[in-house]
């Protein structure tokens, strides 16, 4: 089986013809020969016009537009060239493939070195021998391009069937063998003819033609066939509805024999089904020379259906005119159409009090949606750069009533306010921003020296100083240009410049500026500078001698301090590999301390704790949180702005209360154990009884990989256990408590009974009630259970603040944050049959009015937070685990230090 | 004349994936060279300012730029690239060094053999040198100029000779493929390719290329416009020996335009993106062993045939991709029965 062989051509955007494709519009239009109006736009150089030509062409249809300026008194490269240019910064237009049609080989030379896509040559031949022909052939394949190749030869056109198809089998013989030409892209030309000149020899042109088709596709494999269609009703000249039947008729045969190609004018192609059965008769028997008097028939008839001769206007795509002139900016803004924007600007300006409101409103807004537009890679460059286009059209046509203005009033800033030098610095052409900001600039007075783009620094210092500069701004977008933008101020700095410098563009920050540039330039003032609209504020403020120094001071504090955060964040984004985290891991001396023994080992479970004693340690601040007021209780009640409505939620509060608490609304439960245990590196290994020497559980520990100030050691919850190596017993505690199930139970039923609002303050107190619970246990076991603390007395307010020994961290929490950890502590406690917490797949509580923990002794344990961790970590910590390295990702995605790989995206 | 070199690379491109090198630029910006040692001796009262001329130090600081290929090379990379990125009279020309390209090209093109040497003989495995054909900082297809379209600051025909004046001095100084890469505007490209049409007819060796191009941005185009299919479409002509992109985003934004060119592209597929994405003080910070799984995947998911790193891509990792996509299978070409 042989490959499909397809036709590929591309403009910006790729054409494949594909047998689904029937045939292919080539817009004729854009062809000094062809078309009497086009040449005329030509000559008069008036290329937007044409351009509007070339557009209207790809609207209608055409997927490959035909290029031809063959004109006597036309210098043909050159307008070869400038339109090609033109048609390249216009994406509507350049999406599509071209066509450079020329009889001159230098024509089409200078085009084809104007194209980035793959473009069709028509054409070449052999009509100046086979060597010229080779050689052309070789130079389109050079550049990558399609070829037609016309029918003719050395001894002149072919115009007859025969004389066709040896042309074009001698030409595809060349191409395929001698100039490995690949078929695919190859177009033969196999001439259209006029018919009806009333000439005996032209009435079988078009059968022949269609013939010649026919034979070709059947003989010569990949090649495609293609032809100028208006050429054949030339007899026609300005009865446009019998050309375009003919065209109609002429293509029906045509395509069914093979022609799979044609230029015509795509916007005016009959259907053949809906011509009038007489005309589409008359024109079949003259396409198909069916009949001797089929000329006549169709000369005497055309009068008939001449018709108004006019060409339709497209009345599509209009419907944006309606809309408010606003609107109507943007649209142009956002599509880069300039044809209505002076009349477009004229009725903004006459709406808005003052030629510069219309440019910071409508048109500043409409760059801002082209700017958004960008940045979601909605809009790609050629086209904002022509929207740029219409806004600095827009732009000019206001200028002079701008200053106008100023001249009319001279009292009010005649005089320019500064002189402020800009450039995209060298390496870098884009420009769009950076001419935003001269034209909103400039609209405020200031004069504005464009540089332009891919500036050298001592042709900006230079600049400054010649002309005296106020300001200096810098424009860049790739990522180079921030290099060269700290080169730059260091050169300001060198010369003793002192102005201030602006920095702007797409890759630039404030922190950028802060930490890179604004350090090289201490004799001036480096500002960053968000966007567009921010120059004018920035820069007025810089100047205006009243604001210069507060601002500037302003700037360097700011400055000072986004260093200061970015120094931070770049020492917290650093992470030591796990092994030395370990060695800089918290080193106690086990040797001069004994670890207290707990006065029980395993588990006891505490149900129906009084009620009242838990009260007596809430604390209050975390409640009112959850009612969202902000501050501390009970200064909160002073609040101006939220003490009544917090007074209100208190008052409330107490009476539930004192219900919850007359009539036992919850049954508070609580589990507690202790076991042996001894750390091995960053776990803790917990023993069935105090011979240690049958393993109960492993509790597993994560340890901090943040590079440390000298003498702080990266800690992990296992430090604070004495290691088994160091020969010293040591015990662990583990604990679980509820407010009970009962919260779920009351809050449902007061839910339903639609007091949302006492549910809440129901749930909110369960909450309270666990978390007292939690505290007083933590204080019965230092004081009683652990009674390593029996002489504690801290009032309950200091229990709050934590200022006692030994800490109660929670799997999931800062210091060991996996919540799979969870399931180990409530198996140790057979937490889930003491108590009623269950824990879901997730590793969540239930009831949500729950708190567990592990309990530490020693006097130097405290809380810390592991924050990020690396891989070699999370690797290390799923080997001790046995759960996979991605499992473990999984679970720890908030600490992960670097981007996890997720191996199943598609 | 086919080189036999170029015939041994062809089999090992059809026999696993290949493995390019990082960034040189990167690599050479960790020296912190000074002015001064920019200079050297010899350019020492040169008088614009060389710093940043990163080609430059294939004559000031040719140890340096050796080491660096070197460095890629025990990294793992099977080809490095010539460090002549702006080594064309266009992009020369900010510097006033014009002249010198010729010999910028030939001493680069010289240097980067010198480590390829000496990498095979470390450990036996052959190494090619790709002679680097950037873009320069001009597009034939754009105007810099907003208000005029129609306006283009280089022609066709001076990039032509631009190119055919670097690869004169790279195939002096001996290279075994041409890469054109980090591709912002077809026609630039094109004009490359005449360039290497036309030294290979005068030096009568058959100049292989890779070519390479650059999405600029999220629009997923080049930055003249074209979509990377319309791209390929463009340059498919020149039967590269690889046809890919680099530079412009990081593994992770290029995936699916690489997916694209592997769906219609006929040749070997060649990436090197850059290390992630640039963060907010315009540097690369992606960690090698995240480039290297992104880079995995695509191995894995068949899409590649020839991989390395662009921007910010270290010796690190070069090795870390290379681990990566060791052993994994090089993508299948479609099968093709033309002659």
């Amino acid at each position: 089986m042989t490959e499909a062989r397809y036709l590929q051509l591309s403009g910006l955007e790729p054409f494949t013809l594909t047998p689904e494709i029937p045939f292919v519009n080539i817009g004729e239009r854009t062809n000094v020969t062809g078309s009497a109006r086009f040449r005329k736009l030509i000559e008069a150089n008036d290329y937007a016009a044409a351009l509007d030509v070339a557009r209207h062409q790809v609207e209608a249809g055409a997927q490959i537009i035909d290029i031809n300026m063959d004109e006597g008194l036309l210098d043909s490269e050159a307008a070869m060239v400038k339109f090609l240019n033109l048609i390249a910064a216009e994406p509507d237009i350049a999406r599509v493939p071209v066509m450079i049609d020329s009889s001159k080989w230098s024509v089409i030379e200078a085009g084809l070195k104007c194209v980035q896509g793959k473009p069709v040559v028509n054409s070449i031949s052999l009509k100046e021998g086979e060597e010229a022909f080779v050689e052309r052939a070789r130079q389109v394949r050079r550049y990558g391009a399609a070829v037609v190749v016309m029918a003719f030869d050395e001894n002149g056109q072919a115009d007859t069937l025969e004389k066709r198809k040896q042309i074009c089998a001698r030409a595809y013989k060349i191409l395929t063998e001698v100039v490995r030409f690949p078929p695919e892209d190859i177009i033969f030309d196999p001439n259209i003819f006029a018919v009806a000149t009333g000439i005996e020899e032209h009435a079988n042109y078009g059968v022949d033609f269609i013939a010649a088709t026919r034979w070709i596709r059947q003989n010569l494999p990949h090649v495609h066939v293609s032809g100028g269609v208006s050429n054949l009703s030339f007899a026609f000249r300005g009865n446009e509805p019998v050309r375009r039947a003919m065209h109609s008729v002429f293509l029906y045969h045509a395509i069914a024999a093979g022609m799979d190609m044609g230029i015509v004018n795509a916007a005016q192609l009959d259907v053949y089904d809906k011509i009038d059965p007489e005309l589409k008769d008359l024109c079949e028997d003259v396409v198909l020379n069916r009949r001797p008097d089929a000329t006549e028939r169709l000369l005497d008839a055309a009068a008939r259906f001449k018709g108004d001769g006019t060409v339709e206007k497209s009345t599509a795509d209009l419907e944006w005119r309606s809309w408010p002139v606003e609107k109507r900016l943007e649209h142009a803004l956002v599509n880069g159409i300039t044809e209505h924007i002076i009349a477009d600007t004229e009725e903004a300006r006459l709406k808005f009090p003052e030629p510069l409101h219309v440019i910071e409103g409508p048109l500043m807004d409409g760059m801002g949606v082209v700017g958004d537009l960008f940045g979601d890679g909605r809009m790609f460059l050629p086209q904002v750069v022509k929207s740029a286009r219409v806004m600095r059209q827009a732009v000019d046509y206001l200028t002079p009533f701008m200053e106008a203005a100023a001249a009319a009033n001279p009292s009010a800033e005649a005089r320019t306010k500064g002189k402020v030098i800009m450039a995209t610095v060298k390496g870098d052409v884009h420009d769009i921003g950076k001419n935003i900001v001269g034209v909103v600039l400039r609209c405020n007075n200031y004069e504005v020296i464009d540089l332009g783009v891919m500036v050298p620094a001592d042709r900006i210092l230079e600049t400054a100083r010649s002309q005296n500069a106020d300001i200096v701004g810098l424009s860049g977008l790739i990522t180079p240009s921030l290099e060269e933008m700290v080169n730059v101020a260091g050169e300001m700095e060198r010369d003793g410049f002192s102005v201030p410098l602006l920095i702007g563009g797409a890759t630039t920050s404030k922190v950028h500026t802060a930490v890179k540039i604004h350090p090289h330039y201490k004799a001036g003032q480096t500002v960053y500078v968000t966007d567009a609209s921010r120059a004018v504020g920035v820069v007025s403020r810089l100047l205006s001698p009243d604001t210069r120094e507060g601002y500037i001071a302003d700037i360097r504090s700011e400055y000072a301090e986004v260093a200061a955060k970015h120094a931070r964040a770049e020492l917290d984004k650093q992470r030591l590999p796990l092994a030395r985290a370990r060695a800089n891991a918290m080193t106690l001396d086990w040797q001069g301390y004994e670890p207290p023994r707990p006065r029980f080992l395993g588990t006891r479970v505490f149900a129906d704790w009084d009620l009242q004693d838990l009260v007596d340690c809430f604390d209050w601040t975390p409640y009112f949180q959850a009612w969202e007021f902000k501050g501390r209780y009970p200064a909160l009640f002073d609040d101006a702005a939220q003490g009544e409505a917090a007074r209100t939620v208190w008052a409330d509060t107490k009476a539930v209360l004192a219900e919850i608490v007359a009539e036992k609304w919850f049954r508070p439960r609580a589990v507690v154990g202790f076991w042996p245990a001894n750390a091995t590196g960053d776990d803790i290994r917990l023993f069935t009884d105090e011979t240690r020497t049958s393993a109960r559980a492993t509790i597993h520990g994560l340890r901090q990989q943040l590079v440390k100030r000298p003498g702080r050691p990266n800690v992990c919850i296992s430090d604070f256990v004495a290691p088994r190596d160091s020969g010293r017993p040591d015990w662990i505690g583990g604990f679980a408590v509820t407010a009970g199930a009962e919260e779920e139970a009351i809050s449902d039923h007061l839910a339903r009974q639609n007091d949302d609002y006492k549910a809440i303050i129901v749930k909110a107190l369960a909450d309270r009630f666990a978390e007292a619970l939690a505290e007083r246990l933590h204080q019965k076991v230092r004081t009683e259970f652990w009674g390593y603390a029996p002489d504690e007395a801290i009032a309950d307010a200091d229990l709050l603040s934590e200022t006692y020994r030994g800490i109660r961290p929670a799997p999931g929490y800062p210091a060991q944050p996996d919540h799979t950890e969870k399931a180990t502590l409530f198996d140790l406690l057979d937490a889930e049959s003491a108590t009623g917490i269950r824990l879901t797949e997730s590793f969540a509580m239930w009831p949500g009015s729950s708190v567990s923990g592990f309990y530490f002794s020693h006097p130097e344990s405290y809380y810390f937070g592991v924050a990020k961790i690396e891989r070699d970590q999370v690797e290390d910590y799923a080997r001790r685990k046995g759960m996979s390295a991605e499992e473990v990702e999984r679970w720890l995605a908030p600490i992960l230090n670097y981007t996890r790989i997720r191996t199943d995206a598609a | 004349m086919r080189t036999p070199r170029i015939s041994e690379l062809e089999d090992l491109i059809a026999k696993r994936i290949v493995i390019l090198d990082g960034a040189m630029g990167t690599t050479l910006q960790k020296h912190r060279f000074s002015e001064a040692q920019f200079r050297g001796a010899r350019f020492k009262d040169w008088p614009r300012q060389l710093q940043g001329n990163n080609d430059l130090l294939s004559l000031s600081q040719p140890d340096a730029v050796r080491d660096a290929h070197l460095g890629f090379f025990r990294a793992g990379s099977d080809i490095v690239e010539t460090n002549t990125f702006s080594s064309t009279a266009v992009a020369q020309a900010d510097y006033g060094m014009e002249d010198l390209v010729f010999e910028l090209n030939k001493t680069s093109a010289r240097i980067a053999n010198e480590a390829a040497r000496i990498a095979e003989s470390e450990d036996g495995r052959p190494r090619f040198v790709a002679g680097a054909l950037g873009p320069t900082n001009r597009t034939a297809s754009i105007s810099p100029d907003v208000n005029d379209p129609g306006f283009r600051a280089i022609t066709f025909e001076q990039l032509h000779a631009a190119y055919a004046e670097q690869l004169r001095g790279l195939v002096e100084g001996g290279v075994d493929l041409i890469m054109i890469e980090t591709i912002f505007d077809t026609l630039n490209a094109k004009a490359a390719l005449f360039a290497v049409d036309d030294v290979a007819a005068e030096t009568r060796l058959d100049l292989r290329v890779i070519i390479s191009g650059t999405i600029s941005d999220k629009s997923g185009r080049l930055l003249s416009g074209q979509t990377p299919e319309a791209f390929w479409v463009s340059m498919k002509h020149a039967r590269p020996l690889a046809f890919g992109l680099n530079c412009g985003l990081g593994a992770k934004e290029l995936r699916n335009y690489v997916a694209d060119l592997a769906r219609v592209a006929d040749v070997p597929i060649c990436v090197y993106p850059n290390a992630g994405l640039p963060n907010e003080m315009g540097e690369y910070d992606q960690h090698p062993d995240e480039t290297g799984e992104l880079l995995g995947l695509y191995a894995r998911q068949g899409f590649i045939n020839i991989v390395g790193g662009c921007c910010g891509t270290t010796h690190a990792h070069i090795k870390a991709i290379a681990d990566s996509v060791r052993g994994v299978e090089p993508r299948h070409l479609h099968h093709d029965d033309r002659t």
